[in-house]
């Protein structure tokens, strides 16, 4: 088993922090990973990504061509990556700021409304958690647990009232591909 | 031992502490402020100095005198600061003062980019001071390799008086990868008894100097120094073989390209090729002799380097150490584009066919 998974968006969506989260669960579930974060002056109001690997295996390449999953948080990432993505991957689209639709046929695509929900979870940070919950719902190669419990290690002290509003945002992710 | 997700950058400066590094003098520059942003957290609450001076060359001097002191100090730049810090570096070498310097490498000549490069295999292995110097370089290519060479360059230094760079690129220094914080082999070391740490009863003053007044005492200091990177050599010198037994191509790369080999090597291993991987992990000394030995053997039918830079700087220390034994290809690219697997396939099965 090896995911290759580019997760892309604007600085601020949590792009990368989605990248972190898979990589820490892959750990915890034993998995080998690599987070490799894309660096330089298109991160200041532009596209920012990153890079994970998820790998039953030593992790050689930690970047690549071809993910096998893509999460497009802005428009400009799913131009930039979708033709890239391995056919018969995933594409996961945050539809509340992407208009387009991916267009390869040989690609599943989720539309997910990540900022629509996180709104009604009550805070609009935790979109990211959202289309986290897609992907763990839509892959099925991380159990739900572990995130879970890594948001609960992620937030204490004063944050640990962040925790049932992070866990809710992952839950509703999940429910949007079951 | 628990795995911990570590960022290269952060988990060098962490190796550092753990190593007993008493001083850190730096400067920031992308790819690797995260060493210094770190250092400047932690390395004072571990009862060490930190100082972000004002320039690189503030920065290695800071290093020659707290390291002339007996104290372990290093620093750590990329490209363009290391350039910056060529004259400090002759002058540890020089005066024979150990320190650890950190190069997270990024695409050059001059200013460059800020992405990963390899652009500096020749100003770390050939000496970008003046004078004949060697520095012993380590290569690591992930981030474990990265924290338990950082953790062992302080002891190489203080065994052989010597400055010791690990070199590593903005890739490794970006990204984040599980470790273990397990213990690195400590060496037996001699006494500093040539600090300039106070006299303290001692019936003569020690003296830190690079400078030579008369020419056959210098020539006789560059023999002694000549001498003791022979002994280097004969220790240290590393390297990893990975599937060379019976491979008819075999890829030469180091750090971040030999880490991207592996993934190719899966793909040409399932197309029916028979590749291997050789890896120098000390990029001087150069394992030239296992290299050499290597390209000997009548399975061997060809090389590949692949390196980012842009016409290859290690492929010379590859075709001297293969001695025309066997064609050697080259794959690079420069200023912050890293070679894909993709073209790490195409161009060995290349390399195989036109010796075929």
């Amino acid at each position: 088993m090896k995911k290759e998974i580019i997760i892309s968006g604007f600085g601020g969506q949590g792009g990368l922090a989605i990248g972190k989260n898979l990589a820490e669960a892959g750990m915890a579930e034993g998995l080998n990973v690599t987070w490799a974060p894309s660096y330089g002056p298109e991160m200041r109001g532009g596209t920012a990504n990153c890079s994970v690997v998820l790998s039953d295996k030593p992790v050689g390449s930690p970047v690549f061509a071809h993910p096998t999953e893509l999460i497009a948080m802005n428009a400009p990432s799913l131009e930039k990556f979708e033709a890239g993505v391995q056919s018969g991957g995933i594409v996961f689209v945050n539809s509340d700021v992407v208009t387009d639709r991916v267009s390869r046929p040989d690609l599943t695509a989720y539309y997910i409304p990540c900022s629509k929900i996180a709104e009604e979870v009550g805070n609009p940070k935790v979109g990211n958690m959202v289309m986290l919950g897609a992907y763990v719902a839509a892959t099925e190669i991380l159990k739900p647990e572990t995130i879970e419990v890594m948001i609960r290690e992620m937030f204490t002290g004063a944050k640990a009232k962040l925790v049932p509003l992070n866990i809710e945002a992952f839950r509703r992710g999940m429910a949007c591909v079951e | 031992m628990e795995k911990e997700l570590w960022k290269g950058n952060e988990a060098i400066a962490e190796a550092a502490i753990r190593a007993g590094c008493d001083c850190f003098f730096g400067y920031p520059i992308t790819p690797q402020s995260e060493v210094p942003e770190y250092m400047s957290a932690h390395l004072p609450k571990a009862g060490g100095v930190f100082v972000q001076s004002e320039s690189e060359v503030a920065a290695i001097n800071m290093v020659y005198g707290a390291a002339g002191s007996g104290k372990r100090a290093m620093t750590s730049s990329s490209s363009p600061g290391v350039s910056l810090k060529q004259e400090g570096i002759t002058y540890l070498a020089g005066a024979e003062v150990p320190a650890v310097i950190i190069n997270c490498m990024r695409g050059g000549p001059g200013l460059g980019t800020i992405q990963p490069s390899q652009g500096d295999y020749f100003q770390a292995t050939r000496g970008g001071g003046n004078g004949d110097y060697r520095t012993l370089v380590l290569a690591p290519s992930n981030v474990q390799e990265t924290v338990d060479f950082v953790q062992e360059a302080f002891d190489i230094a203080d065994q052989y008086r010597n400055p010791v760079m690990v070199v590593c690129d903005g890739l490794i220094g970006q990204m984040m990868e599980p470790i273990e914080w397990h213990p690195v082999p400590k060496r037996k070391l001699p006494p500093k008894d040539w600090a300039t740490s106070g006299k303290y009863g001692r019936d003569h003053t020690n003296v830190i100097n690079s400078l030579y007044m008369a020419p056959e005492d210098c020539d006789q200091h560059n023999v002694h120094l000549d001498e003791k990177y022979a002994e280097i050599a004969k220790n240290e010198t590393r390297w990893e073989e990975v599937d060379c037994d019976g491979a008819e191509i075999i890829i030469t790369a180091y750090g971040t390209p030999a880490r991207i080999a592996l993934t190719a090597l899966e793909t040409l291993r399932s197309a029916g090729l028979k590749v291997g991987l050789f890896r120098p992990i000390t990029l001087w000394p150069f394992p030239e002799k296992a290299l050499h030995d290597l390209a000997g053997n009548p399975h061997v039918k060809a090389f590949l380097d692949v390196e980012m830079s842009s016409s290859g700087q290690m492929l010379d220390d590859v075709r001297l150490s293969v001695e025309g034994q066997k064609p050697i290809s080259y794959l690079g690219h420069a200023g912050g584009v890293m070679p894909t697997v993709e073209e790490m396939v195409q161009s060995a099965k290349k390399a195989l066919k036109e010796v075929k």
